[in-house]
């Protein structure tokens, strides 16, 4: 039987076991719009904002692992798509996003609507396709879901023209795709694995340092086993937050720029790096120049790409990281005495003990992390939390109680302001027995503040807690650090009533200035079956600690910083 | 440190833009580019001349490895490098003395109107430069290179 365009693209998603669908439609894209219309094998949400649907399907991925899809119309539907492909792209996150485009004959005319969409997505993609037949529809959806999820994942774009989604072919769905030019190295190389078994047997202050990949490639439970049978120290990125549990001995906590005290010195002091799913980003390394400077680096990652990109890697594997630790894992057991790091495990103790993750709680006015600690001694492994980007991000991912891969979600690579509701949303639609709290900022809740509708309309009760300090609080602190506190429109003052603000779009708001507020605010939110924003006041001279100055190595981790406009005296 | 790459990538929509976007966006140099359907196949085979330090070629070829229609990047010390290029004299040249010179480079007059004299040569690409610096005296009037083609040995 002969099928449209449009509705092969309904039949595909069906085929690949798509189950919602996040978008926005209009012109170029009516004809699939269409087929939604008539189907009922799958949800369509449709958010307020074209960036918010990217999002939300980001969201989706995150949360579940699977690949998320948006669709989008042409010309200003696709670009405000753009920033959610982008997102997604730099955390290596799986998407399919459809846009419409016009029709193949007035593509270069400057028509109606009419952007070069793929010239503009295709840097911020893993592969992008403009579809010029509907002969070759179906086998380019396969061939998006496929490039999507395997190797290092990542959003693929598919960009078709109207005519297309109107002409009528055969509908064939292939089962599989065999791209001669694209073939993932997903086994580890095993000589190559030997001299890195090696290298640990040989090291005295080896560290594990743990990425993104290791939740995208779903080896948590592999890395915790290579962890605790080592016994050897861990430090974690923002993205690998949950591989291991937050309580673990041998979790040292976040390295970096806000990483602790022990992760810093940690990775500064040791001989071998064993980097398993992570990238040496700037974010993580300081000066390059000292970064690890007495260490070899053993370095496992999917994207030969990553591998001696920033940092040389003395023993390179490319790989699926689960498959290497599988491997890995056999030679380990038999070879390797967990009792030779004795020594290292005791300096990074004393590291940690000397400044352990710590701030100044007050009586007179909450302090954001007090008020995350709190949210994790109450929600728990109940959530799943989700953050927008700024000072309430780093705060999140140092106090909160993490004990489960794919427990937060949040923009890393990009850092996307206005990321967290729309992917809170997404999550929520993907794990609707869990809790979903997204900690957000008043400057960043206001990007996709939109979204509060979406939510409302199909019942995804997501909670918003808003650390609201009146700032854009992390660029105000490098203002105060480093630009002598020449406070550059930074200053939030003017606001809307985030709790009236909730409420005109069916929500429920909550405004609390105290410890005893914001725990009977947080008990009553779970139970609301509609979208949720607490405004939390907090103390609006906070600042992120540890810190490591941009451009400084990681040995200059600053603990203390004596801010003289502080509201509240420390201690 | 001056390298050739030889990819060959899938011919389809939009592959030299990846590529040359990949450049652009990476800050990469390209000296030149060359590209042309491999003859019986659904392959295209671009030649391109970069330069910059070591590790960066390792990142370069990588990062072309990972271009999905990218199948093959080939590098090699050992490739039979030729490039073309094409000179328009004035007609008030000697064409003996310009055929003569031309010969050295493998090449020969291409065409003579009533106002020019025309000399294609192919040449490995060093040996380019100096035909092109010994032909000054003859006033050039315009200088193409083909960029630069290779084979393996
Ligand atoms: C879309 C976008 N624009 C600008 C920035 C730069 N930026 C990073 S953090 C930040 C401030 C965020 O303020 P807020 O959401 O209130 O969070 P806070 O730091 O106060 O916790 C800004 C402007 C960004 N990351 N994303
Ligand atoms: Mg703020």
């Amino acid at each position: 039987m002969k099928m449209s365009g449009a509705k092969i693209v309904i039949e595909s998603m069906i085929q690949e076991g798509v189950e919602v669908v996040f978008g926005y439609p209009g012109g170029a894209i009516m004809n699939v719009y269409d087929e939604i219309y008539k189907q009922d094998s799958f949800e369509h949400i449709l958010t307020r904002h074209e960036q918010a649907a990217v999002h939300a399907a980001d969201g989706y991925a995150r949360a579940t692992g699977k690949v998320g899809v948006a669709f989008l119309t042409s010309g200003p539907g696709f670009t405000n798509g753009v920033t959610g492909l982008a997102t997604a792209y730099t955390d290596s996150i799986p998407l399919v996003v459809i846009s419409g485009q016009v029709p193949t004959g007035l593509i270069g005319t400057d028509a109606f609507q009419e952007i070069d969409a793929v010239g503009i997505s295709r840097p911020c993609t893993k592969h992008n396709f403009l579809v010029k037949d509907v002969k070759d529809l179906a086998y380019i959806i396969k061939e998006a879901f496929y490039l999507a999820k395997s190797g290092r994942p990542g959003p693929v774009h598919i960009d078709i023209p109207k005519d297309v989604t109107a002409a009528k072919t055969e509908f064939v769905y292939p089962k599989e795709v065999d791209l001669k030019t694209y073939k993932p190295n997903t086994k580890g190389n095993k000589r190559q694995l030997k001299k890195a078994v090696e290298a640990i047997k040989q090291a005295k202050k080896p560290l594990v340092y743990i990425g993104g990949g290791a939740i995208l490639s779903n080896s948590a439970t592999l890395v915790r086993e290579f962890v605790h049978t080592t016994q050897i120290p861990a430090v974690e990125t923002l993205m690998a937050k949950g591989v291991l549990r937050y309580d673990d001995p041998l979790n040292l906590g976040m390295v970096g720029m806000h990483g602790t005290y022990a992760a810093n010195m940690a990775m500064a002091e040791a001989d071998l790096i064993i980097s398993l799913g992570a990238r040496f980003d700037d974010r993580v390394t300081g000066r390059l120049d000292e970064f690890a400077k007495d260490a070899k680096i053993i370095h496992i990652d999917i994207d030969p790409t990553s591998i001696s990109k920033i940092v040389h890697a003395d023993y390179p594997i490319v790989g699926d990281l689960k498959n290497v630790l599988e491997d890995m894992m056999p030679l380990i057991k038999s070879q390797i005495d967990p009792e030779q790091y004795a020594y290292f495990r005791n300096i990074v103790e004393r590291y940690n003990q000397l400044h352990p993750l710590s701030f100044h709680d007050s009586d007179k006015v909450l302090k954001p992390q007090w008020v995350i600690q709190k949210t994790g001694e109450i929600l728990a492994d109940k959530a799943i939390v989700v953050t927008d980007v700024g000072q309430h991000q780093m705060w999140a991912a140092q106090y909160y109680p993490f004990t489960y891969p794919r427990e937060f979600i949040t923009s890393g690579g990009l850092g996307t302001m206005g990321f967290g509701f729309p992917a809170a949303i997404g999550a929520k639609r993907a794990k609707k027995d869990k809790i979903v709290v997204n900690f957000s900022g008043d400057g960043s809740i206001l990007m996709n503040i939109q979204e509060l509708v979406t939510a409302y309309e199909y019942k995804l009760p997501v909670i918003n807690i808003i650390l609201n300090n009146n700032y854009l609080g992390m660029v105000r602190q490098w203002q105060t650090m480093f630009y002598d506190d020449r406070l550059a429109e930074t200053d939030l003052s003017i606001q809307p009533d985030f709790v009236q603000l909730a409420q005109a779009c069916g929500g429920k708001g909550y405004r609390v200035k105290t410890k005893e507020e914001f725990i009977q605010a947080l008990n009553d939110a779970i139970k609301q079956p509609v979208p949720v924003m607490i405004d939390v006041i907090i103390d609006r001279r906070e600042i992120v600690l540890p810190m490591v100055p941009a451009g400084e190595s990681l040995s200059n981790t600053i603990v203390e910083y004596h801010d003289p406009k502080a509201i509240e005296n420390k201690g | 440190m001056k390298k050739i790459l030889s990819v060959i990538v899938e011919n389809e929509h939009g592959v030299l833009a990846r590529v040359v976007n990949l450049f652009a966006g990476r800050g990469y140099n390209i000296d030149s580019l060359t590209v042309a359907p491999i003859p019986q196949s659904n392959y295209s085979r671009m030649t391109i001349a970069t330069q910059g330090e070591p590790h960066v070629f390792e990142q370069i070829a990588k990062q072309l490895n990972k271009l999905v229609p990218v199948y093959k990047v080939i590098e090699s010390d050992n490739f039979i490098e030729k490039e073309m290029a094409m000179v328009k004299f004035p007609i008030e040249n000697s064409l003996s003395d310009i055929d003569a010179l031309a010969r050295c480079y493998n090449g020969s007059i291409s065409n003579v109107s009533d106002d020019f004299i025309v000399a294609t040569i192919i040449d490995r690409p060093a040996r380019i430069d100096n035909f092109i610096k010994g032909i000054k005296r003859y006033n050039p009037i315009e200088i193409v290179r083909s960029g630069v083609s290779v084979i393996d040995r």
